[in-house]
């Protein structure tokens, strides 16, 4: 097992996943990525919502898809 | 006397038609391989032409085509032809260089390139197609992408093995252990370019083998030919480490997007089935191909840290100016294709 601060835990798979509901998840790949930041929306696999965000370019940035807003606001009405 | 595959024309590894010219480069080279042309471009008018233009672009593809499935009714042999080899070899200078180029001026270390390519912006800058899909994609939109993916993804991780050969240690077993799972971990049904063919008969497409090369503007047909180019030269090993990087990195958010797209039009299950199993496959992969497959190859060779800033920053490149070719058009509300697909 691989435990890395910024990323997913690496299992060697097969691995089953139990969640607080009782519910069990399994994948067969090779090696899988259990997510640590919670913030992933394929949990308790990893999607890579854990990386840091960079602000979009000025010109036409608009808040993502998780309503996040660049940091530098200068959102512009759309074309 | 040639030789020909003997599979029916209806089977799915049947090869697809050769596709028409798009210039008097291909031309020459397209009737070479049908037999019914023996003269091939000059080197010379080969060095002058647009490094990513739709006739330099097919010439490659065409002949790089030749090592994969092959076309119907084009003689094997000619896959290691020397004349045809030679006219390849002019070509891929020509795109090379526009690579080196585009790529940027290097001096970048390979740590800083793929941190860059970890930094998921926050928003959509305006050039980003899994952004617009996502967002305001129409179903003809997402077909259309579909179909100029399709080149690439009917031999999904077929160019990529070519670099096996020329790895050792980690970084040939974490590409192995990748490999595997791209091509279904040995099952036939969960093959990467299956599922895509299933996500293509979702949205109505042809699913068959090459049959969008016709369709598939000059951009999307060079996304491809720098796979076959990284893939099939040793001496670029190191920038297809890069390239392979790239995606496996970048793929997860854009899958993500594109996923949630399919579902807002209603595509089918299959439709949605292949981004989904790229975002949490991707997840892994780019674990691997950071850690085990770079890490590898950079201790074993450091003298490749250079090819592999060249094969993520050429792959950049290259997803720009294909993504800015699809924007302009769909923005004006026009197909970005250069053949209409079928309703």
């Amino acid at each position: 097992m691989v435990v890395n601060r910024e990323g997913p835990i690496l299992v060697e798979g097969p691995v089953e996943v139990v969640g607080d509901d009782g519910t069990t998840t399994r994948s067969d790949r090779f090696v899988v990525a259990i997510c640590t930041c919670r913030r992933s929306r394929a949990y308790p696999w990893c999607d890579t919502s854990h990386r840091r965000r960079k602000p979009a370019g000025p010109a036409e940035s608009r808040p993502d898809d998780d309503g996040r807003q660049p940091e530098k606001s200068e959102e512009e009405p759309r074309p | 006397m040639t030789t020909q595959a003997t599979t029916p024309r209806d089977s799915p590894a049947a090869p697809p038609a050769l596709p028409p010219a798009r210039g008097p480069l291909s031309e020459d080279v397209l009737a070479a391989l049908a037999g019914s042309g023996t003269r091939l471009p000059a080197a010379d008018a080969v060095r002058r032409s647009d490094p990513y233009g739709d006739d330099l672009q097919l010439l490659l593809y065409v002949l790089y085509e030749l090592h994969y499935r092959g076309f119907a009714g084009v003689d094997e042999r000619l896959e290691w032809d020397p004349a045809l080899l030679g006219v390849r070899a002019a070509a891929e200078d020509v795109f090379l260089d526009a690579l080196r180029r585009g790529a940027g001026q290097g001096g970048k270390n390979v740590a800083e390139a793929v941190d860059e390519l970890q930094l998921e912006p926050v928003g959509d800058d305006g050039h980003s197609v899994s952004h617009h899909l996502r967002r305001e994609g129409e179903l003809w939109q997402l077909r259309e992408y579909a179909a100029v993916r399709s080149l690439y993804h009917l031999k999904e991780a077929d160019p990529h093995l070519w670099v096996v050969p020329r790895l050792r240690g980690r970084a040939k077993a974490g590409m192995v252990a990748v490999e595997f799972d791209e091509f279904g971990a040995g099952r036939a049904e969960n093959v990467h370019a299956q599922l895509f063919a299933d996500l293509m008969t979702d949205l109505g497409l042809d699913a068959r083998y090459g049959r969008y090369l016709e369709a598939a503007p000059a951009q999307a047909l060079a996304v491809v030919n720098m796979m076959s180019l990284f893939g099939l030269h040793r001496r670029l090993r190191g920038a297809l480490v890069g390239h392979f990087a790239t995606v496996e990195i970048t793929s997860p958010p854009g899958s993500r997007r594109l996923a949630e797209a399919l579902r807002r039009v209603g595509a089918g299950p299959a439709a949605q089935r292949f981004y989904d199993e790229h975002v949490e496959a991707d997840a892994v992969h780019e674990q691997v191909v950071r850690h085990e497959v770079i890490g590898g190859l950079l201790e074993d060779e450091p003298g490749l840290a250079a090819d592999i800033v060249l094969g993520i920053e050429a792959t950049g490149h290259l997803e720009d100016l294909l993504g800015d070719h699809l924007l302009a058009a769909w923005r004006e509300g026009r197909s970005a294709l250069r053949t209409p697909l079928k309703p």
